[in-house]
């Protein structure tokens, strides 16, 4: 302890001191404060790009669900319209093939109107040929039957006895 | 005889490690050995002059020497009365000039009796006193490498004037600044106060580690080796530290918070002589461990030349070279350690009550 103190320079105590006190203040004014506000400057640069980087992330996961959500409405309003139409397409049918019925029954009934018609008129005339075959056969049986005076004697005694029986 | 031998040297070596103890008798037999060729010399006479270049090495001189006389003449300034300036080389060998000389230790000495002022006599009311205030190597040391520290760090705040991104040296240099900012100041200081204790932190962190780095070239300017820069490092963070407390770290000075009252009676001194302890010990740390270093070193390239053997030569260079590679650590673990402490008082000065 004698030692270190006597070795103890007074001298070089002191200007240690003076010159560490005017660095301690040249570097503060020409060094340190510049070059930690540099540094402080371009921390905030950093974390600002970093912040404004997450934020245009976020921006595109929004945009990116929203153009999802887009998609999905755009493919159900699709299946609604598939839907709507194949339904349409259904009905369009179903109503033709009611029109088509209802005109085929009409052309039926027409039809059969027509049938009915003929057959009424072919049978009248069937009647009406009927009729005169009839006549005119038995025209032709009367003029046989009635050849001889025997013969219409016994028509005449034949109707008498049906007439008589009656 | 071998193990004899060794077990004198690793003797030898655990001595000067106790650097604080008392000097050897280097000083009674010294200058016998200019006399005599190194392999002439006992022993003993080896084992001092060994010592002798290991103080001469540790300590302050008035000229800038690099080897035996290639340097220059450092300013000697002295105040006895009246104002004395000259060349250090008017009193080096010899010499005297305006009553002054400088001695074999290499200490300036007054040829008309006065005493130099020092730390035991400053105050003992002694007359004829001068002062010493001689731009000494370490005073130049100190010149050169705040003149150093001011160009790079001014040159790396430059770069940053053209572009935010660091070039050049501040590439380099830009993590310690940023570590020193976010691991050591900002957790022990606290992120609203760090701000004003930086320029010290960071001035303190880089003289040190840079004055460390010079001292371990082989040029002998070891400058953290001395305790008087070290007390003036340590002067600065107790001012620092004194002057910048809140009224929390006085209260817990002096009435501690939340103790009985006779614990608080019994804390007090305590606490007022931590006051003092925390620099202080900042003080012998940085002043021991590179003395140690210093010591260590010289002492196994001294081994060398006790052994005289190419053995010796190759085990204890290869040791010498382990040693300066853990001494290279050492200069940045002192300096962080130094500033780490600082803060942690700081941050302890301006600690809110919680």
């Amino acid at each position: 302890m004698e030692k270190l103190l006597n070795d103890f320079s007074i001298g070089l105590f002191l200007w240690q001191t003076i010159i560490f006190v005017a660095l301690i203040f040249l570097l503060r004014k020409f060094a340190w404060k510049p070059i930690l506000k540099a540094v402080n400057d371009r921390e905030e640069n950093i974390a600002n790009a970093l912040n404004s980087a997450e934020e245009a992330k976020k921006e595109m996961e929004n945009l990116k669900s929203s153009n999802e959500k887009l998609l999905i409405e755009a493919r159900e309003e699709r299946d609604a319209m598939l839907k709507e139409a194949r339904e349409i397409k259904a009905q369009i049918i179903d109503e033709a093939k009611g029109q088509a019925k209802v005109e085929a029954d009409k052309m039926v009934a027409a039809a059969k109107e027509v049938i009915k018609n003929e057959k009424k008129a072919a049978l009248n005339e069937l009647k009406n040929q009927v009729a005169s075959l009839s006549i005119d056969i038995a025209e032709k049986v009367v003029k046989q039957k009635l050849s001889t005076d025997d013969k219409q004697k016994e028509l005449v005694n034949g109707l008498v006895e049906e007439v008589s029986l009656n | 005889m071998v193990l004899k031998k060794l077990s004198l040297f690793v003797l030898l070596i655990v001595a000067n490690l106790s650097f604080a103890s008392e000097p050897t008798n280097a000083h009674s037999e010294e200058h016998h050995g200019e006399e005599k060729s190194w392999s002439e010399k006992t022993q003993e006479e080896k084992k001092s002059y060994i010592d002798q270049v290991k103080e001469h090495h540790l300590k302050d001189s008035y000229n800038f020497e690099i080897t035996h006389g290639v340097g220059f003449s450092l300013p000697v300034i002295i105040w006895d009365g009246e104002l004395k300036i000259f060349s250090s080389s008017k009193v080096m060998h010899g010499h005297s000039h305006a009553g002054y000389t400088v001695d074999h230790h290499g200490n300036l000495v007054s040829t008309e009796g006065k005493t130099k002022a020092k730390m035991t006599n400053l105050f003992s009311g002694e007359e004829d006193l001068f002062f010493d205030f001689s731009i000494t190597k370490n005073v130049f040391v100190v010149l050169v490498m705040s003149l150093f520290l001011v160009l790079l760090f001014g040159a790396m705040a430059k770069k940053y004037r053209k572009s935010q991104n660091p070039s050049g040296s501040a590439k380099f240099l830009e993590p310690i600044v940023v570590y020193i900012r976010d691991e050591i100041a900002r957790p022990n200081i606290g992120e609203h106060k760090y701000k004003r204790y930086m320029s010290f932190l960071l001035t303190v962190f880089f003289f040190v580690w840079f004055l460390n780095l010079a001292g371990m070239t082989p040029l002998g300017i070891g400058v953290t080796n001395n305790i008087a820069v070290t007390f003036s490092l340590a002067l600065v963070v107790f001012l620092i530290t004194t002057f910048t407390a809140n009224k929390n770290y006085w209260s817990h000075i002096f009435w501690m918070p939340g103790v009985p009252m006779p614990m608080r009676i019994m804390l007090a001194p305590i606490e007022l002589l931590g006051m003092f302890v925390k620099p202080f010990s900042l003080m012998i740390r940085l002043y021991a461990n590179m003395t140690a270093g210093h010591v260590v070193v010289m002492s196994l390239i001294g081994l060398i030349f006790l052994f005289q053997n190419w053995f010796a030569a190759g085990a204890f260079s290869s040791l010498t070279l382990v040693l300066s590679i853990l001494e290279l650590l050492v200069a940045a673990l002192q300096a962080y350690i130094f500033t780490m402490l600082a803060a942690l008082y700081f941050g302890a000065a301006v600690e809110e009550h919680h």
